[in-house]
């Protein structure tokens, strides 16, 4: 070994990178014990997987190819692909669930960042919603589809915007309730948060199914998914009332008495003072709840309504691609992934986003 | 005596007749008028369907098809004439008999089983078993075994918590031989139980195991003995209050079968239109007294049976592929138990 090959080797041995690999996985015989059983593990495991997952998988063809190999079938998932994002929406009108899909996560893509939080991003999320109900249903353009024979991702992510969004500001209102001075006001605000909080939602949905047609007059007449959606977002704001109301908690008094000494009145102290404030500490919780919401989703199906897991499953009874489920679930499981992975990263960026004070001050006004 | 036993009728009175109207309110509540009325308003067929392969599934572009979805489009084709106006929902076993009683379908055709308590307590009428369905049993091939009693010591593998468990511990009471229970909470955990070894059989309604067998890696090892352990005739399932509509449902049904009974299918019925049988000409239409004199068009029979097929055609083209023998569901002529009541 000449002299300049042994200096770099001491040069790389003395790094920050080599030191942290070495300390960290063997420093210790602790730590070199967990290091090599974890690569034994990964060792058993992952070779296995590579060997089903993508080495023996057949990407393209019929099930016949999938039968005569040993590995996963991706050719299900291709074939299966359009009905796991639209279900039972007739093919011809595909195109609506799509720009549908599009409108959602553009709505979703502009709803993350700061600089957008204005009173317009309020009537983004109305028109969006709107446009795509009626574009779903095409009411204003025939032929009309029934909502029964909606399904799969869109359903997924246009019952969890719709629900979140008419869940906020209901949210903020019970909060607000449940801190108010009147008495009864008050305690409506805490029998109905404590009330659905008590409740599973599986209940929720039977309720919405079952008991509301029989106990309101031509109940029958609004769509199941309607009553489902009222109930879920009803079920929704009582969770996103307890973290506003938490927000709310933490605003010093001083705020209070400065607005009141200003000569605001209530809504206008709460509406330029205290929630912007308030706001701006919930936030990561309320991305963390609407996560857990997307998730929720999937319960759906115990009402019958095809969410993107329903719809995965039942792709899997097709006689003709019989019993693929290891895949079925493997590429609803990587969706929702994708998906909560994606909001989880945007709570942490946000989260420091928030605490930079010039940011904190100058992010809502508007 | 009379005296002291005259408080508490009236108390009775009272009670039942708060009931009666209860059940009054929720009944104009949930069903407004005739089902087939508001089916004729709608133009549409409100099915309930499940999601078992062969029985209902939907296809690559969401289109349903199986067993019980052809006699969706059966009925409406009774109804409107037209396979197409019928609307197939997904229903959870747990949520489908209160939406049925909820007016959220038509009919039932998700395998419901025809139990006395459903039939008296429930308030809905069912059809004619369209299939006999039963607790089978799914055993290896090189165990030798060709009937449920030569399992004796055997492990097998039982769903817990449901009747499954109770039949095949009864069976084998009953016969005298032991056996093991295994209790398999995930139904996806059966064939994996069985590949493995770790039981010599698993237990479950047959339209379950046909199912499950297909999912086996090599499905020509094991065979579904012969026994049924239990009774699921799988029926049609109506809302009561429409007389009109459960008949449809019946006739529907009887149709296909008396149709297999001649040896028409959708290949041969217009050669059939020439029959000199007038039994056969009063079932096609040929002769429309009949139809007239129920109300119905005259070519219903016929076009079901030239788009849908008989009995026979509409199982071979679902349930076959998958394995099923006809078993209990051949005609009553071949020792089955399909037996249709004559059409005049």
């Amino acid at each position: 070994m000449s002299i300049s090959e042994a200096l770099a080797a001491r040069q790389w041995r003395s790094s920050p990178t080599f030191q942290t690999f070495r300390v960290g996985l063997f420093g210790t015989p602790f730590n070199s014990a967990i290091t090599i059983a974890t690569l034994a593990l990964l060792g058993w495991a992952v070779p296995p997987l590579l060997r089903w997952g993508i080495l023996d998988a057949t990407w393209t063809g019929t099930s016949r190819d999938c039968a005569a190999a040993s590995g996963a079938c991706w050719a299900f998932v291709g074939a299966k692909f359009r009905f796991i994002l639209f279900a039972f929406y007739p093919p011809v009108l595909q195109w609506r669930p799509l720009l549908v899909m599009l409108l959602l996560l553009a709505l979703l893509f502009f709803s993350a960042q700061p600089r957008f939080w204005r009173k317009r991003l309020l009537v983004a999320w109305f028109a969006v919603i709107g446009l795509s109900w009626t574009l779903m249903s095409g009411t204003l353009l025939p032929p009309t589809v029934p909502s029964s024979q909606w399904g799969g991702l869109v359903v997924t992510l246009l019952v969890w915007s719709i629900c979140f969004g008419l869940a906020t500001p209901l949210a903020i209102l019970l909060a607000l309730a449940r801190r108010s001075g009147m008495g009864g006001l008050r305690t409506l605000a805490v029998v109905f948060i404590e009330l659905m909080r008590g409740t599973p939602m599986v209940a929720i949905l039977y309720v919405a199914v079952l008991i509301l047609p029989m106990a309101v007059p031509n109940g029958q007449l609004i769509d199941k998914s309607v009553r489902a959606i009222i109930m879920i977002a009803l079920f929704w704001s009582a969770y996103l009332a307890e973290v506003v109301r938490g927000g709310l908690q933490v605003i010093p008094t001083g705020q209070y008495e400065a607005a009141t000494a200003l000569g605001l009145g209530y809504w206008r102290t709460m509406r330029l003072v205290v929630l912007p404030q308030a706001f701006r500490l919930v936030i990561p919780g309320v991305v963390n709840l609407a996560i857990g919401f997307l998730l929720a989703t999937s319960l759906l199906a115990v009402i019958g309504i095809f969410d993107l897991l329903n719809a995965a499953r039942s792709s899997a009874t097709d006689p003709q691609w019989l019993g693929y489920y290891d895949e079925a679930y493997l590429f609803v499981g990587f969706v929702y992934f994708a998906l909560c992975f994606g909001g989880s990263r945007y709570s942490l960026w946000l989260e420091t986003y928030l605490r930079r004070p010039d940011r904190g001050r100058s992010a809502p006004h508007g | 005596m009379t005296i002291a036993i005259r408080p508490r009728r009236r108390w009775r009175l009272t009670l039942a007749t708060t009931l009666a109207l209860a059940a009054g309110l929720f009944s104009t509540a949930g069903h407004a008028g005739p089902t087939l009325d508001k089916i004729k308003e709608r133009g549409s067929i409100k099915v309930g369907v499940g999601t078992t392969p062969g029985f209902f599934s939907p296809d690559s572009n969401g289109h349903w098809q199986g067993f019980f979805v052809d006699y969706g489009r059966a009925l409406a084709i009774t109804v409107f004439g037209d396979p197409d106006k019928v609307e197939f929902t997904n229903s959870s076993p747990q949520q489908r008999l209160p939406a049925l009683q909820a007016g959220e379908y038509d009919v039932l055709l998700s395998g419901v089983t025809v139990t006395i308590t459903r039939a008296f307590q429930l308030g809905f009428h069912f059809g004619p078993t369209v299939f006999y369905d039963g607790q089978g049993i799914l055993v290896r091939k090189d165990l030798g075994v060709t009937k449920a009693a030569d399992l004796d010591g055997a492990t097998i593998g039982v769903q817990s918590g449901t009747t499954g468990e109770l039949n095949i511990a009864d069976f084998f009471r009953k016969t005298g031989k032991k056996f093991t229970p295994v209790t398999i909470e995930e139904t996806s955990e059966f064939t994996n139980a069985l590949e493995s070894g770790r039981v010599d059989a698993i237990t479950q309604d047959s339209s379950d195991l046909v199912g499950k067998r297909t999912q086996l890696k090599k499905p020509d090892d094991y065979v579904i003995l012969p026994e049924r352990l239990s009774k699921e005739p799988l029926a049609p399932a109506v809302a009561g209050g429409d007389d009109r509509w459960l008949e449809i449902v019946n006739w529907t049904v009887n149709a296909t079968i008396q149709a297999e009974e001649w040896g028409i299918t959708s290949k041969n019925v217009d050669e059939f239109l020439k029959s000199q049988d007038p039994a056969v000409q009063r079932f096609l239409g040929v002769d429309p007294s009949l139809a007239q004199a129920i109300g119905l068009d005259p070519k219903w029979a016929y076009n079901i049976i030239k788009t849908v097929g008989n009995y026979g055609e509409i199982y071979d083209r679902n349930l076959k592929p998958l394995g099923w023998e006809r078993g209990y569901n051949s005609l009553w002529t071949n020792g089955g138990l399909l037996y249709s009541p004559p059409f005049r």
